[in-house]
């Protein structure tokens, strides 16, 4: 049996559309065991918190929102690692011979990679309001808790919040290109950034906006009063939005070898 | 069809490629010649997009790489085989450049099937596998596309004896239905077997290309006698020059003819006498790469 077809002789294929490269990168990101393990883990966290809840709090605070908003801490500190392995497994694990050899647009690539944290961070959300929900089920029924089903503001910026933090991550990613180096610095410099805002006199007033901490916590916690948008703008465009650009033209200039 | 054109690479004041000219024609296969750090892989990659050139230019069916909209349905790259992540099974592996360049699903069981990888090895991580294992993968990889042109770094390497048979069995096949095959190697034995050209690289240059036969022209006949010393008397008498090989046979810098009527002449018998094509193409190889001769042969 012979499977080698015959060369065609002439005919281009269209170029695949992003769609395509952005179920490429969700797939890229599920299909090793470090990615499977670690969405399995983020699930088990939602549950694990909404069964903790469950026992340990004061039936009036099992509500929707409350059992919600504990969950976007595994969240907000597990997805942006999925966004980091994204961008760095490529040259970590040198796949991006095979990446750019197939895909010879590298900002394409960069495009999928963005659209399928994206994607993931969506997904994730979509995930811990169904655990939650089932726990205000649960709560309300077994644990005489409160089970109030209001949310307020507080779905859709969560939801900005966890694109922000996997979209960060990935952007860190592209700029280390390094899995080991991009989680380390991902982790440590905002929270150095924190320390030395709240320890010099002179910075405190900057890391109330320049500390991506600090201003998304008004977002997840559900209310974005004054300032508060500007701030949260101004430190996602020092943490995001230049890592980004940097490593997007590193990405599009590196060798790859 | 691969054109290149003074394809040149400098890192800092290392020139790693310098001014590389050299065209593949389809239904051949160009073997790609050199020792370690010649510049194969750096021209290779510079082919493929993946390293920008310092200067001229290379397309592929007359366009360049990066302007290809689809390059897995064009071309077929294998560059190393071991950048594969260990984590994803041999099938998951294909499974993803299938759905990145929109080919059948049922193409990724077929080349598995190809290169010999059985179901239980296609199930395995990438990790498991050994060198020649992963170069079926790359292989496999590389054909997926149904592409109209092969470029493979070093595919041999790694693959056993009976695996080396089989891909240039492969290649031999791809090529005769049309297709174009640029393989580099340093296994001169490897290339020798399957290529009908040849570009052979020393210090960055091209030190020599052509066809393999005219390439190997220059290198005389091999010709061995029932008497040895009287067979090399009466070439050296007639003015043939001649070397001794370490079988015992002589190598004779003339054509088969002359030799034979110079032995008839002698009456010297003669129980061999061939192209000494078994291990010329090494003796250029050596000639054209080695240290001093590199400079001369460039001159």
């Amino acid at each position: 049996m012979s499977v080698i077809a015959a060369p065609r002789v002439a005919g281009t294929s269209s170029r695949p559309g992003l769609g395509r490269l952005t179920a490429v990168e969700l797939r890229k990101m599920t299909d090793t065991r470090a990615g499977f393990w670690l969405m399995v883990t983020i699930g088990l966290g939602y549950v694990a918190l909404a069964v903790i809840m469950l026992f340990a709090a004061d039936p009036a605070d099992l509500t929707l929102r409350n059992l919600f908003q504990l969950m976007m801490i595994p969240s907000g500190v597990l997805l942006p690692v999925l966004g980091i392995l994204a961008a760095t497994s490529e040259w970590t694990q040198r796949t991006a011979l095979t990446t750019f050899t197939l895909v010879p647009e590298r900002s394409r690539v960069a495009v999928a990679k963005l659209l399928a944290a994206v994607a993931l961070a969506v997904a994730s959300v979509g995930v811990s309001l169904a655990v939650a929900a089932a726990g205000n089920v649960v709560g309300s029924a077994l644990f005489d808790g409160d089970g109030s089903w209001s949310l307020g503001a507080i779905l859709p910026f969560s939801l900005l919040a966890q694109v922000i933090n996997i979209v960060m991550g990935v952007a860190f990613g592209m700029l280390l290109m390094n899995s080991a180096l991009a989680i380390v610095v991902y982790f440590m410099l905002p929270t150095l950034w924190s320390v030395v805002g709240e320890m010099v006199k002179a910075l405190q007033t900057p890391a109330q906006w320049l500390d991506l901490g600090v201003t998304m916590q008004p977002l997840l916690e559900g209310s974005m009063p004054g300032q508060a948008w500007a701030k949260l703008a101004t430190a996602s465009a020092v943490w995001v939005l230049v890592p980004l650009a940097a490593g997007w033209t590193r990405l599009l200039k590196r060798e790859v070898s | 069809m691969i054109s290149v054109e003074h394809l040149t690479k400098r890192y800092g004041a290392h020139t790693a490629v310098d001014g590389v000219t050299f065209a593949c024609e389809p239904g051949t296969v160009t073997g790609f010649l050199g020792p370690n750090g010649a510049g194969k892989s750096t021209t290779m990659r510079m082919i493929c997009g993946l390293t920008p050139p310092s200067g001229g230019s290379a397309t592929v069916h007359g366009v360049p790489y990066r302007r290809l909209p689809n390059p897995g349905r064009e071309i077929g790259v294998l560059l190393d085989a071991s950048a594969q992540h260990p984590g994803r099974t041999g099938r998951e592996v294909l499974g993803l450049a299938a759905q990145t360049m929109g080919v059948d699903r049922r193409r990724v069981g077929e080349l598995l099937d190809l290169v010999g990888l059985n179901a239980t090895a296609a199930k395995r991580r990438v990790r498991a596998y050994s060198l020649g294992m992963r170069q079926r993968l790359g292989i496999a990889l590389a054909m997926l596309g149904d592409p109209r042109v092969l470029i493979l770094d070093e595919p041999a390497n790694g693959l056993d004896p009976e695996g080396i048979f089989w891909m240039r069995g492969v290649l031999r096949d791809f090529a005769d239905r049309g297709g174009t095959v640029l393989l580099s190697s340093h296994l001169l034995r490897e290339v020798e077997a399957v290529a009908d050209r040849l570009v052979v690289i020393g210090g960055g240059r091209v030190v020599a290309s052509g066809t393999k036969d005219e390439l190997l022209a220059g290198s005389g006949v091999r010709v061995r006698g029932l008497e040895p010393e009287k067979l090399e008397w009466a070439l050296t008498t007639a003015g043939v020059p001649v070397t001794r090989t370490a079988d015992g046979a002589l190598v004779a810098q003339a054509d088969a003819e002359t030799v034979g009527r110079v032995a008839a002449a002698a009456g010297a018998v003669l129980l061999e006498l061939r192209p000494a094509d078994d291990g010329g193409l090494e003796q250029l190889f050596l000639t054209l790469t080695a240290g001093r001769t590199v400079k001369e042969a460039v001159k």
